[in-house]
């Protein structure tokens, strides 16, 4: 619930509601793999208010010290395209891409998405057969059992994990651990 | 922004070996450096150390580290050079945050150099330990803590490069006291700086410039919106702006920050736009066909009411920063680069194409300037028994006309008459506080503008309430005569604040009146100053003369109308169009006004 428009001229600011839909896009930023590089990058999202659906990061290229981030955000059109300059900005960070339009713009509907889950289901009797099954439905992998849990592991996209840990829930879902978007671009070039 | 007015060519000595304080005051040399603001403590006394023992450098005690921070602010804007501070940890760290953060909304290049407890103490909340970069992290365009002193002197040259190229801005260099006694090798700066991820872009593409020639050749109602852009981008986009503005009679406005750039006894200058701006460049700006914002970057207190800024224009953009464009207002051309580069561009392209003006559209346009002109939206009733505080200004500017003078402000009414009374003819002698609206910064920055410029006339036109947020700063002026004229508008109000609780918050004063002022005058002889007050408006010229002639830094108590009010006003949430104007601009002073006007132009 955003705040109601205050009349005008009862503020030092003029306060207007954002009324544009918001939409999710993904976007890797190539960084150098400094100190403090990544607090630079989500303190930019928290100071000027941009959300953070997902976030990893991880060193991709040793060599040239580079490292790799992967956001997943949601906002208005607009506000997307400055959020994508803001993080331009910022000194160690050499390219920002947005997958999502880029995927867009040669006909796909997205990029490359891929999450990984590590999820933990205890339980006995039906509960347990029924989890085992639906594991297997998702291609979900065993890595831990004993008589009475399973640990599984699922990758895919992140809407199927959400589908899984929703179907776990009742059948003794413990916890989860989710990594967060990895992302690439189709095709053979790169970013 | 100017590199070239910055760095003196490196002298090529070649890596060699020293201490890390050593190499703080070698890189400063090095890269240009004759003058650094700040405050020793004891995680910098190595690098004080160093500065004690050589003189290539002066060093300006202050007394206190924002004080420090805003003459530094003050000496880059009125140099075009990189202002530099030198802060110890902790306090000393975080009295700079304040200074900083004005630096990076206003884009003045600023060095600090902060010292920091040694490496292996950094995390343990070890005595006067901050974590300095964490905390400039969002109030500098870069920072870094060095801990590995073979890393320091490249640091500290990027330091130099990321502050001045580009969008300027302030930046960090944290260096704990190990890295300061540590021996390892120095490199001199590289001829040219290169970045991998840091490449800012100077020149724009030819098909925007070409498609903004078309843009402004076809425009009917021009009008030209510069800001503090062109000030930054050097001496030669003020040159180009003002070649452009010649070459096409287009009416210019330019916003706090960019005044200067175009003169104000200009033909084509229409005054300051925004908030307490004129009615002629606001409702200019709201009926205008074609917009040229050069080097602005539409300022909540320049749009008003967004949704009805300037509806009917196609608006063009040059900004060196891309995340300026389409931040407030969508804009139909964006251009992305160097003021003075793309003025160049855009200079040519018009020669080349031989793009005209439509000369009787502009002839047309200017004449409907001319009527909201001579509504006179500035008037204010004289009088001969209280000063009243735009006359104050007004006579100061007179008095000053014609010498080398450096204005600067705190924030508060006395800033916005400033802003409309005093006539700038040139860019970099105006010393504001825009973006944060930092109350202390005047004093502090007209003394860093009288440390550059010892032979030209430093004055801060201030507020009695303003002025005592870096008062403490008057005993640096002293210390280093820094002849600094405090010109205070003393109206015992927080004036601007004032106005504001009378206009929205039915004037319910709460807290806006300083209930003990100190004396001025015995303030001033306290510090070793000269104190003068003035009262009387006949007496005010003699008085300024004074303050003028005298070879020591003045705090001048000028006495003004308590009430006076700062007109005009677009109130926050209204559009130009919706600008209230001071009672002496009343509908039938504009009729009569108007009649006078359409006789000439009969």
């Amino acid at each position: 619930m955003t705040n109601p428009a205050v009349q005008p001229p009862a503020s030092a600011y003029f306060i207007t509601p954002e009324k544009e839909a918001t939409e999710a896009r993904t976007l890797a930023v190539l960084v150098d793999n400094e100190p403090g590089v990544l607090a630079r990058v989500i303190g930019m999202f928290s100071g000027r208010g941009y959300n953070i659906e997902s976030l990893t990061v991880s060193e991709t290229e040793h060599e040239k010290h580079l490292s790799r981030i992967t956001i997943v955000t949601r906002g208005a059109p607009h506000v997307i395209e400055q959020l994508k300059s803001q993080l331009d900005r910022i000194v160690p960070v050499h390219r920002v891409v947005d997958l999502t339009t880029s995927a867009g713009a040669t006909g796909e509907s997205r990029p490359i998405e891929r999450e990984l889950a590590i999820v933990k289901v205890a339980g006995h009797g039906e509960k347990r057969v029924e989890a085992l099954r639906l594991a297997d439905v998702f291609r979900a992998k065993v890595v831990d059992s004993s008589i009475e849990h399973f640990v599984f592991e699922i990758t895919g996209r992140p809407s199927k994990l959400d589908k899984f840990v929703a179907l776990m829930a009742p059948l003794g879902l413990v916890e989860i651990c989710r990594t967060g978007v990895a992302a690439l671009s189709r095709g053979k070039e790169g970013m | 922004m100017d590199s070239k007015a910055d760095s003196k060519a490196p002298e090529m000595t070649g890596a060699r070996e020293m201490t890390g304080a050593e190499m703080v005051v070698q890189a400063l040399i090095d890269n240009g450096v004759t003058d650094i603001f700040g405050y020793p403590g004891g995680a910098v006394l190595p690098i004080y150390d160093e500065i004690f023992q050589q003189s290539e450098v002066r060093h300006v005690l202050v007394r206190h580290e924002q004080g420090a921070g805003h003459a530094a602010e003050g000496y880059a804007r009125s140099t075009g050079k990189t202002g530099v501070m030198l802060v110890t940890s902790g306090p000393g760290a975080t009295n700079a945050v304040t200074a900083l953060q004005d630096a990076l909304m206003d884009s003045i290049p600023l060095v600090c150099i902060s010292g920091q407890v040694p490496t292996t103490l950094i995390g343990s909340d070890a005595f006067q330990e901050c974590d300095t970069v964490g905390i400039t992290r969002p109030c500098t365009k870069h920072n870094w803590l060095v801990k590995d002193v073979n890393d320091l002197s490249r640091i500290l040259h990027e330091a130099f490069h990321v502050a001045r190229t580009g969008r300027p801005g302030p930046v960090v260099v944290d260096v704990p006291k190990d890295v300061q006694f540590a021996t390892g090798m120095y490199s001199p700066p590289p001829p040219s700086q290169t970045h991998e991820s840091y490449r800012p872009k100077l020149s724009a593409e030819p098909e925007r410039i070409a498609a903004a020639v078309a843009l402004l050749a076809g425009a009917k109602r021009p009008m030209i919106y510069s800001g503090g852009g062109v000030v930054n981008s050097g001496p030669e986009a003020s040159r180009l702006l003002r070649e452009f503005v010649g070459m096409t009679g287009f009416p210019i406005t330019s916003t706090l920050m960019g005044l200067g750039a175009y003169p104000a006894s200009g033909k084509s200058w229409m005054g300051m736009l925004g908030m307490h701006g004129t009615y002629e460049a606001n409702l200019a700006m709201h009926g205008c066909d074609v917009m040229l914002c050069i080097g602005a970057r539409f300022d909540d207190r320049i749009t008003g009411r967004l949704d009805a800024f300037s509806p009917g224009s196609k608006k063009i953009h040059i900004d060196i920063d891309p995340s300026s464009i389409n931040k407030n207002v969508r804009v139909d051309l964006p251009i992305i680069g160097d003021v003075a580069h793309v003025l160049k561009d855009l200079v040519a392209a018009w020669k080349e194409a031989g793009a005209v003006v439509d000369r009787e559209a502009l002839a047309e346009w200017w004449a409907e300037i001319e009527t909201w002109r001579a509504r006179d939206c500035l008037a204010y009733r004289p009088s001969e028994d209280v000063i009243m505080p735009q006359y104050a200004v007004q006579r100061l500017y007179e008095a000053t006309r014609g010498r080398e003078t450096y204005i600067s402000t705190e924030v508060g009414q006395h800033q916005m008459w400033a802003a409309q009374f005093y006539g700038f003819e040139e860019p970099n002698h105006w010393l504001t506080s825009g973006g944060l609206g930092t109350m202390g910064y005047g004093l502090p920055a007209a003394i860093g503008a009288a440390i550059a410029h010892p032979d030209a006339l430093s004055v801060c036109i201030a507020g009695d309430a303003s002025v005592l947020m870096n008062m403490q700063e008057m005993s640096t002026a002293v210390q280093h005569r820094a002849n600094a004229k405090i010109f205070i508008l003393n109206n015992q109000y927080m004036g601007m604040v004032r106005q504001w609780q009378q206009l929205l918050h039915g004037n319910r004063l709460s807290h806006s009146y300083t209930e003990a002022l100190p004396d001025f005058v015995k303030l001033a002889e306290a510090y070793g100053a000269v104190g003068l007050r003035c009262d009387k408006p006949r007496d005010l010229d003699d008085a300024i003369a004074e303050m003028l002639d005298v070879d020591a830094p003045v705090l001048f108590d000028c006495r003004v109308a308590n009430l006076a009010n700062c007109f005009p006003m677009i109130p926050s949430g209204k559009a130009h169009n919706e600008i209230l104007l001071p009672e002496e601009a009343t509908d039938e002073a504009v009729a009569k006004a108007i009649d006078a006007k359409d006789r000439v132009l009969v």
